[in-house]
């Protein structure tokens, strides 16, 4: 299940090239459009009665629905889009090439610097309607779901195993039935796990995206978000309190209702040819293999599905024989990348002519430098994360009762939007009168860290149990035994989770480097920091830049560090 | 039989087939398959025989459909062959089984994919599961299944659709080798009761008694390009019996036929003469050589040993006793010919002598007999720093044969310059070096 948790770093790709500044290019000036017409459509909105908020812990129930669902519908729609977007990147060698860099950039830019702008695009769809605040809601949501789905599915789709490519087309399996019966199914369990990581990265995402304020305006649509908001607003910290609680429940009960059964059932479709010792399942999928009722309908469902797999639909002529043979025509390629020079020319004039308009060079020299104080808390962050984590992790893992017992509860942890924990940490900040530089950090990981825990407590199980007997036997022991043996045969599982670690605490910095409660607001120095002042002021130009830069960061980390790091933890430190 | 077999229907035919793939570089093609020709009719199982790398499994996938020949003529029934043709179902080493459908519903995707309803299509699995000897396994899926097993459905999902042609790519490589004895006398079994659903099977091997076993006709492949070396008909009626003398005689005489040296004039034709160094070299480990070599020159063989039954008590495949052998040839350390190897008397002094000296007589044999070996070693005598990176070798190899054999042409020579401490070798950094060697 972890080799399929962070698949983008597979392609080893690392220093930017040219379908990067391309894939830039193309993101930005989208995001530049699509604010424009935002802007250019704002209209005055009276907030609608339906939009009011009340702090009674009776009212929760129903607001935990309603983000719940909005939560559902963004994970629809990010299924949605994985089928098709990576599909279409997998299945066309052009557009995968424009495809695939965009996704990476995606990946890698903070959406939650746009909410403003994304929220004024809908409401200008439906002037005066809620509909256009909750798809605003959704699409924030969306947008911090999609893009690690789609790369696992284009990874998946990339690796099909060859044999099997074969069998289907030697027997006449039709684009449509292949897709359904061999790619999909080769794709579901990494798709799995990478929904369950949406889901947890997506509840960030509610609390922020639910009460939005564009100028002077402030909408709060009825969720838990907002009813976190509010309380923060009036200082209410037994609303927090209760908010929290909710928030326990509605992700106990989704982890045990669906993804629990869901995983159980993937592993059906893990492509191995030995059984190897699964888990129990998990007493919901049990209840539904064993309960007739449920059982049938499960199987309706099922014969639905297989025979909608199952239509002889195709939509591409038969190909006689394998990709091999086709040479790819570089006329073809030349006129594909000809006709990209007008949308590139069109994204780097409004580019320039926005951003020289409204921003200096100094601009960008004060945020690189608060770029580097962010990335200096990421660092230091993750450094201090490892050295608690990687010791107690090692020790769970070891021991397999407490494996057992943590796992579940570490991934519930991470799943957990740490932001609803932020009030009680700035309570104490106040009270205590500590510096907001070195306090408002630990923020940042408080969500993020535990992917490291759980990463390496699964190393540590899957640690082989005959080269510990080795050690033993030899008496590798202290600092030797870290360095020589468990280290290096945790160390690739450790990379997957300090990658995702990482990269979480640069998104969170937007929300953890200004706190507020009540009126009083603490600010931290850093790039985050400075997209969210910016964001509040309605500046999009230093939003704009912010954002690109913090995009920036992440790409070059990501590509310096972790995927070199990956890289050789693949090549040298698996244990095949 | 012949004469019956002649007036059958023919097929499938394959004529002056050629597969090449173009080198980036421009430089010469890289011929995997030459002036290959083939006729298949009704009611013959035909077995195609060489050493991997002949190009065997590459003409299977060009009469399956899946690989379009880049020259000849291949027609299935009178029609040219586009993309998989009906009437072709094949069966793959291995197995090629979708692991997240049971056995049934890998058995019924052949007939789904054509649009067969439920009813019928469940009807025809059933009696192709059951044809098979997989009833009662209806419902488990692949993992749970052993390995002979697994290929039963393999063979029931090629059936199933009652194919007028069975291909089979190595069918019984993966098995062990009790469970391919089983699977393939039941094949023949049925297939002599005509109780088997098709009307002609064609199969890919390495194994030169399961062609003799199983099969009417045998092609003979050669390597580099693949090509037809001859063409023998198996006279016995089925069931074979293993030790027949006529059985064994035939199973020598192929083992002669692939181990002949090609006539000087073929190979200067084939072969555009490439750089020395661009010889193709096996994967064989140093271990393997001296154990073979000291176990021809003990009892019984005391120096010259018959091939097949080298093979039969080494338990080693022809796949994989070839190489071995041509490599100890290659190295002066032993001559094969007509389906004999014998010891040269360099191979005697590397049995005899310790393990220093061994390696010293080892790298003494790269040195003299392997151009790439002595290459590497010349390029870091000559450097400054003692040090070269692989990619060049590798590059200069990919000028004269595909990728894959680049690779395992390198591999191998850096596994014997390795143990010959003739140069080390630093996979992270694919670098040679003198680093260690005195």
């Amino acid at each position: 299940m972890l080799n399929n948790a962070y698949p983008a770093l597979a392609t080893g790709r690392r220093l930017p090239n040219l379908w990067d500044v391309v894939a830039i290019l193309c993101v930005f000036g989208a995001i530049v459009g699509l604010v424009h017409v935002g802007r250019g459509a704002l209209v005055p909105l009276n907030a609608p009665h339906a939009t009011e908020i009340s702090l009674d812990p009776a009212n929760l129930p129903g607001y935990a629905v309603r983000t719940t669902l909005r939560m559902f519908a963004a994970i629809l729609a990010s299924l949605l889009f994985t089928l098709t977007y990576a599909t279409a990147a997998a299945k066309s060698r052009r557009l995968g090439l424009v495809l695939v860099p965009i996704l990476d950039i995606l990946q890698s830019v903070p959406i939650l610097g746009f909410l403003t702008f994304t929220v004024v695009f809908f409401m200008s769809l439906f002037p005066g309607q809620v509909l256009g605040l909750e798809l605003a809601a959704v699409f924030a949501i969306f947008t911090s779901q999609a893009w690690n789905m789609a790369f696992s599915f284009y990874q998946s789709l990339k690796t099909v195993p060859a044999d099997l490519a074969e069998a289907s087309v030697s027997f006449h399996l039709t684009g449509w039935q292949r897709f359904w019966r061999l790619e999909v199914p080769f794709a579901v369990p990494g798709l799995v796990w990478n929904t369950m990581m949406s889901m947890s990265g997506g509840w960030f995402f509610v609390v922020a995206s639910e009460a939005i304020s564009v100028g002077d305006n402030t909408w709060k649509l009825p969720g838990i978000g907002s009813y976190v908001a509010l309380a923060l607003e009036q200082r209410d910290i037994h609303a927090v309190l209760y908010a929290i609680g909710a928030m326990l429940v509605v992700i106990l009960l989704y982890d045990q209702l669906l993804f629990r059964p869901l995983v159980a059932w993937s592993a059906k479709f893990r492509f191995e040819t030995t059984a190897s010792a699964t888990a129990d399942d998990p007493w919901v999928l049990r209840i539904i293999r064993r309960t007739r009722l449920l059982q049938l309908a499960g199987g309706a469902v099922g014969s639905a599905v297989g025979a909608f797999g199952g239509l002889r639909l195709s939509f591409l002529p038969r190909r006689s024989a394998s990709a091999a043979d086709h040479k790819p025509s570089r006329v073809v390629d030349a006129l594909c990348l000809l006709a990209l020079v007008p949308v590139l020319a069109w994204a780097v004039y409004h580019l320039v002519g926005f951003v020289s308009t409204e921003l200096s060079w100094a601009d960008l020299g004060q945020v690189f430098v608060l770029g580097l104080i962010t990335m200096l808390r990421v660092i230091v962050l993750i450094a201090l994360a490892t050295l608690i984590w990687v010791p107690i992790g090692v020790w769970i893992g070891l021991r397999p009762v407490w494996a057992r017992r943590v796992q579940p509860l570490a991934q519930f942890l991470a799943a957990f939007p740490a932001n609803l924990l932020f009030p009680p940490v700035v309570l104490a900040i106040v009270s205590f009168h500590l510096n907001p530089d070195i306090w408002l950090t630990p923020l940042m990981v408080l969500g993020t860290q535990w992917y490291i825990l759980f990463n390496v407590v699964a190393g540590a199980a899957a640690f082989p149990g005959d080269l510990q007997e080795a050690a033993k036997n030899f008496q590798v022991g202290g600092f030797l035994w870290w360095r020589r043996v468990i280290l290096p045969g945790i160390f690739s599982y450790y990379v997957t989770g300090a990658i995702t670690a990482s990269g979480g605490s640069w998104n969170a910095a937007i929300v953890a480097e200004v706190v507020s409660w009540g009126t009083t607001k603490l600010t931290a120095h850093g790039l985050g920091a400075y997209i969210a002042d910016a964001t509040d002021k309605g500046d999009m130009a230093r939003v704009v830049l912010g954002v690109a830069v913090m995009s920036g960061f992440v790409l070059l980390f990501n590509r310096l560090l972790w995927r070199p790091l990956y890289g050789y933890a693949q090549r040298r430190l698996t244990l095949a | 039989m012949d004469t019956i077999i002649a007036a059958h229907p023919t097929l499938l035919e394959v004529e002056a087939c050629r597969q090449s793939y173009r080198k980036d570089a421009g430089n010469a093609d890289l011929v995997v398959l030459e002036d290959v020709n083939l006729t298949l009719r009704e009611g013959e199982i035909v077995a195609l025989l060489g050493r991997s790398g002949s190009g065997k499994s590459t003409l299977l996938r060009i009469v399956a459909g899946l690989l379009k020949p880049t020259a000849g003529r291949v027609t299935w029934r009178g029609e040219p062959i586009k993309g998989p043709a009906d009437g072709v179902a094949m069966v793959f080493q291995s197995f090629a089984l979708f692991p997240w459908l049971t056995v049934q519903e890998n058995v019924e995707l052949g007939l789904e994919a054509r649009g067969v309803p439920r009813v019928e299509r469940e009807q025809r699995a059933e009696a192709a599961i059951d044809l098979i000897g997989l009833g009662g396994f209806e419902s488990a899926y692949p993992k749970e299944l052993s390995g002979g097993m697994r290929q039963r459905v393999g063979l029931a999902r090629a059936l199933v659709v009652h194919p007028d042609l069975l291909l089979m790519d190595e069918p019984f490589s993966a098995l062990d080798v009790l469970t391919a004895e089983t699977l393939r006398t039941d094949l023949i079994d049925l297939w002599s009761d005509g109780r088997l659903p098709v009307k002609s099977v064609l199969m890919v091997t390495h194994n030169i008694e399961e062609a003799v076993l199983m099969t009417d006709r045998i092609l003979v492949f050669s390597t580099n390009p693949g090509r037809v070396a001859s063409e023998l008909v198996v006279p016995f009626p089925h069931p074979r019996n293993r030790l027949d003398p006529a059985f064994r005689q035939m199973v020598d005489d192929i083992y002669a036929l692939m181990t002949r040296r090609p006539a000087p004039g073929l190979r200067a034709a084939t072969a555009l003469a490439p750089a020395a160094i661009a010889m193709p070299l096996h994967r064989v480990g140093t271990n393997m050589m001296s154990g073979l070599m000291e176990t021809l020159a003990g009892p019984p063989y005391e120096g010259r040993a018959d091939l097949p039954a080298l093979a039969g008590s080494l338990q080693l495949e022809a796949d994989e006793l070839l190489p071995l052998g041509e490599t100890l040839q290659l190295l002066h350390f032993a001559v094969v010919e007509e389906g004999d190897i014998h010891l040269t008397d360099q191979g005697r002094s590397f049995v005899n002598a310790e393990t220093d000296d061994r390696k010293r007589l080892f790298a003494e044999a790269l040195r003299a007999h392997v151009p790439l070996a002595a290459m590497i070693r010349q390029v870091l005598d000559e450097r400054w720093n003692h040090r070269a990176s692989a990619v060049r070798f590798r590059d200069e190899l990919e000028d004269h044969m595909s990728p894959d054999y680049a690779d395992e042409t390198l591999r191998s020579v850096i596994g014997w310059g390795r143990y010959a401490e003739l140069f080390s070798y630093d996979e992270e950094a694919e670098q040679f070096s003198l680093e260690d060697i005195e």
